[in-house]
């Protein structure tokens, strides 16, 4: 079993070299030359060729990768092409608000995902469930930037119950500009996780175990939380992993509608302006992000099976 | 109800919703379970045994129709009562152990949770209850049974998981006890010791049981009475030793004309018969057993058979043993 987590390590370590060799290619494949973007189009050409040398961008290509790679394990992610700024402070000064909303749309997923799942299963064909087939279909369709924009007209334009944009100071103002980026990122996994999760509890409801606990008179309530959850919410948390990347993407789009600063903001900006480092930067912090969470879903899940733990302790 | 049985099934109709239409999984059922005894049931594969002991348990799957019948615990019928009437009795009254030892038990939580779990009718402390545990572990003869509590069914042997399926069952000393085939996937020296162990823990707590199987051996060992179901109904019911030696319907004879003695360790399936079991969807008016039955004659396949007594069965439905039909 400790094979088990050896070989899922490594392949974390394998997907950030990948996405680390991946963004590098990328960059240099991009049209439009760095150095005169970040020196401007009235630098003159002594001027690039001297950028150009001291960013080492005139060495071969895997010189330049080997370069890129020692200096990231350094932790030295370049400097910001247009304040000269070391890239990881940019990067690490917007993560806490893209994370925030992260975990509001967890939130918003998880709380309401749980319990439509939990309800459709117990009540399988009611009217809760074929509101959540219903929904899970309709909403997971629809892309978050829609749902974002939508929730921004009829909430913040229309209504005015929230502010329209910005990331707001002090813990209530920023809970309340938290809410509709939230929802906007959160909504489409509610019907995905109930979905989920009403497929494994009713798997589950079919085993030999849950028959004994019922044939003991256990109530459904019991059966249901201390036998059944335990082991059908285990689908759940892999899905989970994979939805927090899926949101960290969607974050962009959030960002750049609600206004809010954080790394989607970053990185579109960074775009549009061409600044290639902070663009490579918040997309490899990103990355190594989303890499650690989805480790820890995975040994979450095997944590939970007590045969996996028995086997370590071994 | 007669004081003496401590459980009665009568004229017990189930069917199954199918696509087909209604799948008459068992017809007009009696089976009469004395108080303190070993009681076997034993038929071919898809004959109702398991949809039978489902019923009695109240947990039948959501297609099957209770269309008539009684099965009276006592003075109450079971079948009358609500979902939470029946829950108060299970695994109190009534208990249950079943096939499959290997998935029968919870794979995430201890041996111990389970076992206090299913004591919660009982107003004693944690501590208390797992000492009663302990108790019952040691009378099925789990080895350092204190120590076993805190382990999971994984770090149990199929033998051992059922030795504790049936502590569990046995700990609240039920009236009835209903074991579907508990020994079925053991190997034949297993079988063996759980099924002494069994009788043993029965003469203990005097409960009745009802023993499913497909292993006319064990029942010889270990059944005062024995019932024969075919395709949904019982053919044939009686004193385990009667029967044995002069079976009255021509398939239990079927079944006995092969000693169970010699019915090879390795399969321990009951002999297979030619031919085929009748649609239960769309039934023969007549005998079900005719298709296969060697002794048909006349009215076997127009009339449905009456119920007899003959010999030393109590009940046979079969046209051969039934006086009023000329033969
Ligand atoms: N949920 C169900 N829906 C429809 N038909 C069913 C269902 N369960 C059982 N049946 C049918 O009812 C009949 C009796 O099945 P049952 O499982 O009670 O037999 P059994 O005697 O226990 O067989 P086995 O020895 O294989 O366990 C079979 O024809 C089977 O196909
Ligand atoms: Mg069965």
């Amino acid at each position: 079993m400790a094979l088990y987590f050896i070989k899922r390590l490594l392949l974390s370590v394998l997907v950030v070299v990948i996405v680390i060799v991946a963004l590098f290619l990328l960059t240099y494949a991009i049209p439009g030359d760095p150095a005169r973007v970040a020196l401007g189009p009235r630098a003159n050409a002594e001027l690039v060729a001297e950028f150009r040398q001291r960013m080492g961008l005139d060495q071969p290509l895997l010189v330049q990768l080997y370069n890129f790679f020692t200096s990231l394990l350094r932790g030295d992610l370049g400097r910001d092409a247009v304040s000269g700024e070391p890239v990881l402070n940019t990067v690490l000064s917007q993560l806490p608000d893209t994370l925030y909303l992260v975990l509001g749309s967890v939130i918003v997923a998880l709380i309401p995902g749980v319990l439509l799942g939990i309800l459709s299963a117990r009540y399988r064909g009611g009217i809760i469930d074929r509101i959540s087939s219903v929904l899970s279909v309709s909403v997971m369709s629809v892309p978050a930037f829609v749902i974002a924009i939508y929730l921004l007209l009829v909430f913040s334009i229309q209504l005015g119950w929230f502010p329209a944009i910005g990331a707001g100071t002090g813990f209530w103002d920023r809970l309340h500009r938290l809410v509709l980026p939230s929802l906007a990122l959160g909504l489409a996994w509610i019907g995905y996780i109930a979905r989920i999760l009403r497929a494994s509890i009713l798997e589950e409801m079919n085993e030999g175990h849950v028959r004994t606990a019922r044939a003991f008179g256990l109530s459904e309530n019991k059966i249901m939380f201390d036998y059944v959850l335990r082991i059908a919410i285990l689908p759940m948390i892999t899905v989970l992993g994979i939805g927090i990347g899926q949101m960290l993407s969607s974050a962009v789009f959030a960002e750049v509608v609600f206004g809010r600063p954080g790394i989607g903001k970053l990185v579109f900006d960074a775009i549009i302006s061409r600044n290639y480092p902070i663009v490579t930067g918040a997309v490899l912090v990103t990355t190594i992000f989303f890499v650690i969470v989805n480790l820890a879903a995975d040994l979450l899940v095997a944590w939970l099976n007590p045969k996996v733990r028995h086997d370590l302790s071994r | 109800m007669s004081v003496q049985n401590a459980l009665e099934v009568r004229d017990l109709n189930i069917s199954y919703k199918v696509p087909g239409g209604k799948l008459r999984a068992l017809r007009d059922i009696n089976l009469n379970v004395p108080r303190g005894e070993i009681v076997g049931l034993v038929g071919e594969s898809g004959c109702g045994k398991t949809t039978l002991m489902q019923t009695i348990l109240g947990l039948q799957s959501s297609a099957a129709v209770t269309e008539s019948g009684q099965i009276m615990l006592g003075d109450t019928d079971l079948l009358t009562l609500r979902p939470k009437q029946m829950r108060n009795l299970l695994g109190d009254r009534i208990s249950a152990v079943f096939q499959d030892p290997m998935k029968s038990l919870n794979p995430v939580l201890t041996i111990g949770r389970q076992m206090t779990d299913i004591q919660f009718r009982h107003n004693i402390s944690q501590r208390e209850k797992r000492d009663r545990a302990v108790e019952m572990l040691q009378k099925v003869r789990i080895p350092d049974p204190e120590s076993r509590l805190d382990q999971y069914a994984f770090e149990f042997s199929g033998g051992m998981r059922q030795r504790i399926a049936i502590a569990m069952a046995l700990m609240a000393e039920p009236d009835v006890l209903v074991a579907d085939e508990p020994t079925t996937a053991l190997d034949a020296t297993l079988e063996l010791t759980t099924i002494d162990l069994l009788r043993d823990l029965q003469q203990d707590i005097g409960c009745a049981i009802i023993f499913i199987t497909h292993h006319l051996g064990v029942v010889a060992e270990l059944c005062q009475s024995v019932n024969i179901m075919y395709a949904g109904e019982m053919v044939e019911s009686g004193p385990t030793r009667a029967v044995f030696d002069a079976p009255q319907h021509p398939y239990t004879e079927l079944l006995f004309n092969c000693d169970p003695a010699q019915i090879p360790e390795r399969t321990r399936h009951l002999p297979t018969i030619g031919g085929e079991l009748p649609s239960l969807i769309n039934l023969p008016p007549g005998c079900v057993f005719e298709g296969r039955c060697p002794k048909a004659f006349g009215p076997c396949a127009e009339i449905h058979p009456r119920r007899v007594q003959s010999g030393g069965s109590d009940m046979v439905k079969c046209h051969l043993r039934d006086p009023e039909v000329p033969q």
